[in-house]
């Protein structure tokens, strides 16, 4: 069996799923003061009685290091950053221990101008006088060539508790998201650390010696291991989580929206032939540009609680919540009020509801029941219209090669996924004022637990070959090999490929799981005068987020319950 | 946080699928590393910044500038029509307000395709600046247009576009004409009879640096864009002025290029040439992009930059002042000097041989010009080409008085079709286009 948990906001959801489908589902209150308590209890309701032989797998999907970034309660980082010519680095610095030193690689890898030893040196001075532990080390196309980050780290790491290096990260040309990727791993990492020590000790104490995996905002899962050398790609794992619940009830290969209508937002994404739609570059959280790889996803401050106003005519939903709707006790009129006018909701108190639409009837001048049917109808439209935009979003995307700009794929889902409290109600509306064919999740309640639970490890590995300086490259995974002029394109990914394997399994994919997915092959001949002198290969490999095989059985189960 | 002050499009388009062969300077290859260091530099993630996926252009966005024969699919390829497109598409962002200013680094180029296209001149086939001006002209309420062409070769194909229209004022800096492809772009070269003076010439020695192309910028080109007062200014950014072009001899640099498109504000700014794949065109687009957006760009240097060993000789800032004067002097007289064009006749004709290198074909045209008081005036070009073709082309003006007008009909009606393998009218005044056959 396997646990999947997701700690939201407001509720931790735990389920525990076994070839029958779900075994059991929970939920607990979030004390975002005490997210080890609360974990602690969503596990404990969950396994009670069960052997612990049973249990082969954990997912967790945290808020632990997202509220610790939006509350920026995070630790001191000290930053070496070495940028050579181009845009001032001053422009990115993230923290107040920010240390720019000379050294530079330019855009094929080749050095420049070396790194200063004694510049490096004084920057260490300076961080250890601040008590500072954990040192993020950035250089300008280290992802071409890291020496300077390694030339760095040699230096420095036996003064510090940990040092992350900015080529680990990601394969992807970005020097400020790099910047800015590198420091949140760092500022995350001690309170990660301690985190998920502190549930794996709990779990041994229960019995529970089984891998711990831990959710990704791209929909993937890795295992605590490699956490501890990428922790901010925990950041906003959530959502991510939401999105692959619902993927085990999708209806099948053809484009689709996935909408989570909360209370106070509604979350967006899409599907393609079951694959959530990724963000090109990365997340961004608050004033941080990153590279922590994600799904592309739209939220918009629209919900079954955002308060309604009416001015001049005109009805506006949101774009706040001040609290849950007056059928339920609430301040102000919601979509849900308007949902028990019309009668759908039929739980609430109906008076209280029609009470907070008198003024809005009366702005539009109409009756009461012609308000609700008129706020819930714009509230449709409203969504469906921000689904334009994402959707407009992912298709502007900008390509590069005449094929890609003719031949490129453009998403067009006809279907709609919804999760959320007021589902079924938005379901049907949403089919009869747009084409769309809409289906409700039908454990929408739980579905970011399954989804945690039933994730597969995804990982993406870049290699860039230069035949006529004869290396194929692959820094994030210090991979280098020499290569001669016939190396090609071909071989270029079977060598990626091989090296994501690995990458996959040591982030605790099951081997036999493994399906390569090629998502950049692009070979250029260099040309000196007029004779070609070698070859610039670049090549992208990864494996995409979707559901573990082994529980293709639970989704199918889960689909029909 | 990163700002620009000036927000800014940016069509980015390397067409990294098409080349005119595979070891030609205009291959796959060329904008590679500009786009490693245009990403790995985070421009596009600077506040103000803005990407857009470039359009593709139509057939009639190219018979409004050419005339192509036989037809426009014949002389171009997608390749073009995204070239163009990316243009057009940030000049529709421009246009809409929705940015400040915007540049479209997209190929192949376009400066060398003349008003005729048989085919490929100097790499281009359609002139992506002109159809992108043309769209604009239809489009929006834009008039009088200033191109200034800082390619290292002389926008002959630009200039000949624009050779009778004098609302378009076409300024180019080049190294001079005797050294370099195409060979023409001299100071007495000004304009047809009825726009005569509003091309302008500005040949650079070989070698001339930093400090020539900004005194040119100053001193020149400034003063006569207050003179002209443009509705819009664009730039053809070509790059192979830089120090390490491989068919080039001049001394400029990313921080040259950066510096005058600080000075020259354009509002557009189209990529043109630029051979220099490695050593300069990564950091004088990064220079020019954010020199476009007001951001500081005082550490973008080339590797092997050295301000002192590019110092121009005194004998190269002296023949710079020379040219410049003349050209101001030119400028001011530029009415008296129409009228001597004109002396008094009611046509102008003129017979010319254009040589297509890159499709090594030989054009013969014959131009009739009537000289007309009310508007730019009706001409009509004789074309043959080798291999049999022959056509005859007539250009209506935008602003065409009704004479000229129906003197273009009855031109393009009567010609004699034994003659011709085509005959085609471009009529601007309201944008019609016919062939015939």
């Amino acid at each position: 069996m396997i646990i999947g948990l997701d700690v939201g906001g407001t509720y931790t959801d735990v389920v525990l799923l076994g070839d029958d489908g779900i075994v059991r589902a929970n939920k607990v209150r979030t004390d975002s003061k005490a997210l080890f308590r609360t974990v602690q209890s969503g596990l404990d309701t969950i396994i009670e009685g069960i052997p612990p032989d049973q249990i082969r797998r954990i997912v967790l999907s945290t808020t632990l290091t997202t509220n610790a970034i939006a509350q920026s309660k995070v630790s001191d980082v000290g930053m070496i950053v070495s940028a050579g010519p181009g845009v001032d680095p001053e422009f990115y610095r993230t923290n107040p221990h920010y240390e720019v030193i000379s050294g530079s690689i330019d855009h094929r890898g080749r050095e420049v101008e070396a790194v200063n030893a004694a510049e490096v040196e004084e920057a260490v001075r300076k961080f250890i006088e601040k008590g500072i532990r954990h040192v993020g080390v950035v250089g300008k196309f280290s992802t071409r060539n890291p020496q300077h980050e390694l030339l760095i780290n040699e230096q420095i790491r036996s003064h510090f508790e940990k040092v992350f290096l900015g080529h680990q990260i990601s394969g992807t040309l970005n020097f400020p998201r790099r910047i800015a990727t590198t420091y949140l791993n760092a500022a995350v990492y001690p309170i990660h650390k301690q985190f998920f020590e502190a549930v794996q000790q709990s779990l041994e104490q229960k019995g529970l010696k089984i891998p711990i995996h831990i959710m990704k905002a791209d929909g993937g899962t890795m295992n605590f291991e490699s956490s501890m050398n990428f922790p901010a790609q925990t950041i906003l794992s959530g959502p991510a989580a939401s999105v692959m619940g619902s993927l085990a009830f999708a209806f099948d290969d053809e484009d689709s929206l996935v909408m989570d209508i909360g209370g106070t937002t509604t979350d967006m994404a899409v599907l393609v032939n079951y694959v959530p739609v990724l963000n090109p570059l990365g997340i961004c959280l608050g004033p941080y540009k990153t590279l922590i790889r994600s799904i592309e996803s739209h939220s918009i401050p629209v919900g079954g609680d955002s308060k309604i106003s009416v001015q001049d005519g005109v009805i506006h939903v949101g774009p706040e919540r001040i609290g849950p709707a007056m059928a339920y006790g609430g301040p102000a009129p919601t979509p849900t009020d308007a949902l028990c006018i019309m009668g759908q909701i039929k739980n609430g108190d109906r008076n209280k509801a029609i009470q907070g639409f008198q003024d809005i009837a009366r702005g539009l001048n109409c009756s009461v029941s012609d308000a609700a049917v008129r706020v819930f109808d714009q509230t449709c439209r409203m969504i469906l219209t921000e689904a334009g935009v994402l959707l407009n979003r992912i298709n502007q995307k900008p390509v590069y090669t005449i094929h890609e700009l003719q031949e490129g794929y453009q998403v067009a889902p006809r279907k709609i996924l919804i999760l959320g409290g007021p589902a079924p109600y938005f379901a049907r509306h949403f089919e009869e004022i747009s084409d769309f064919r809409v289906g409700v999740v039908p454990r929408w309640d739980v579905a970011n637990a399954i989804g945690a639970a039933l994730a597969r490890t995804t990982c993406e590995v870049s290699l860039f070959a230069d035949t006529q300086q004869g290396i194929a490259t692959s820094p994030e995974e210090l991979f280098s090999m020499v290569v001669n002029r016939d190396f090609s394109s071909d071989d270029a990914v079977q060598t990626a490929s091989d090296l994501l394997r690995q990458k996959a399994v040591r982030q605790g994919a099951s081997p036999e799981e493994l399906i390569v997915e090629v998502i950049e092959n692009q070979q250029f001949n260099m040309v000196k005068g007029f004779y070609t002198t070698g070859r610039n290969i670049r090549v992208k490999v990864q494996i995409k987020p979707g559901l573990i095989n082994e529980y293709d059985a639970i989704a199918g189960i889960l689909s029909t319950e | 946080m990163l700002k620009a002050r000036h927000t800014t499009g940016l069509v980015f388009f390397p067409a990294f699928d098409w080349a005119i062969s595979p070891t030609h300077p205009e291959r796959e290859e060329r904008l590679l590393y500009t786009q490693d260091q245009v990403f790995e530099e985070g421009i596009l993630d600077i506040e103000g910044i803005q990407e857009y996926k470039p359009e593709l252009i139509t057939a009639q966005d190219v018979q409004r500038v050419h005339f192509c024969v036989p037809n426009v699919a014949d002389v171009t390829t997608e390749s073009h029509f995204i070239s163009a497109g990316g243009a057009k598409t940030i000049a529709k962002a421009v246009m809409d307000k929705r940015v400040e200013r915007g540049f479209a680094l997209v190929r192949p180029p376009g400066h060398h395709a003349m008003r005729v296209v048989h085919g490929a001149r100097g790499f281009c086939n359609i002139n992506i600046e002109a159809i992108m001006i043309e769209y604009l002209r239809k489009a929006y309420p834009v008039g009088r247009v200033a191109i200034v062409d800082t390619d290292c070769h002389h926008g002959d194909g630009t200039q000949d576009i624009y050779w009778h229209d004098p609302d378009t004022l076409f300024i180019s800096l080049h190294q001079d004409g005797r050294t370099l492809y195409p060979g023409s772009g001299f100071p007495n070269e000004m304009g047809g009879p009825t726009a005569t003076g509003t091309t302008i010439n500005y040949p650079l020695p070989p070698e001339t640096s930093a400090e020539g192309f900004l005194y040119a910028i100053r001193n020149v080109v400034l003063p006569i864009l207050e003179d002209f007062k443009p509705d819009i200014i664009i730039n053809s950014a070509g790059q192979d002025n830089h120090f390490s072009d491989p068919i080039t001899n001049m001394n400029f640099s990313a921080q040259g290029y950066a510096e005058l498109t600080r000075l020259l504000k354009p509002d557009i700014a189209v990529l043109e040439g630029g051979y220099s794949i490695e050593g300069a065109l990564p950091y004088v687009n990064l220079g020019i992009i954010l020199a476009m957006a007001g951001i500081d760009y005082s550490r973008v240097t080339e590797p092997g930059y050295d301000p002192d060993r590019l110092r121009q000789t005194p004998a190269v800032t002296r023949s710079i002042q020379r040219t410049g004067e003349q050209l101001l002097s030119n400028w001011r007289r530029r009415e008296s000097i129409m009228a001597l064009v004109q002396n008094g006749q009611p046509f102008s004709e003129r017979t010319r041989s254009i040589y297509y290198d890159t499709d090594n074909i030989t054009e013969k045209q014959f131009e009739t010009l009537r000289i007309c008081s009310e508007c730019s005036g009706v001409y009509k070009i004789d074309s043959s080409a080798d291999g049999g073709r022959r056509i005859l082309a007539v250009h209506v003006p935008r602003s065409a008085c009704r004479k000229c007008r129906s003197l273009g009909y009855e031109w393009f009606d009567t010609a004699d079709k034994r003659k011709f393998t085509g005959v085609y009218l471009q009529d601007r005044s309201d944008d019609t286009y016919l062939q015939r056959p």
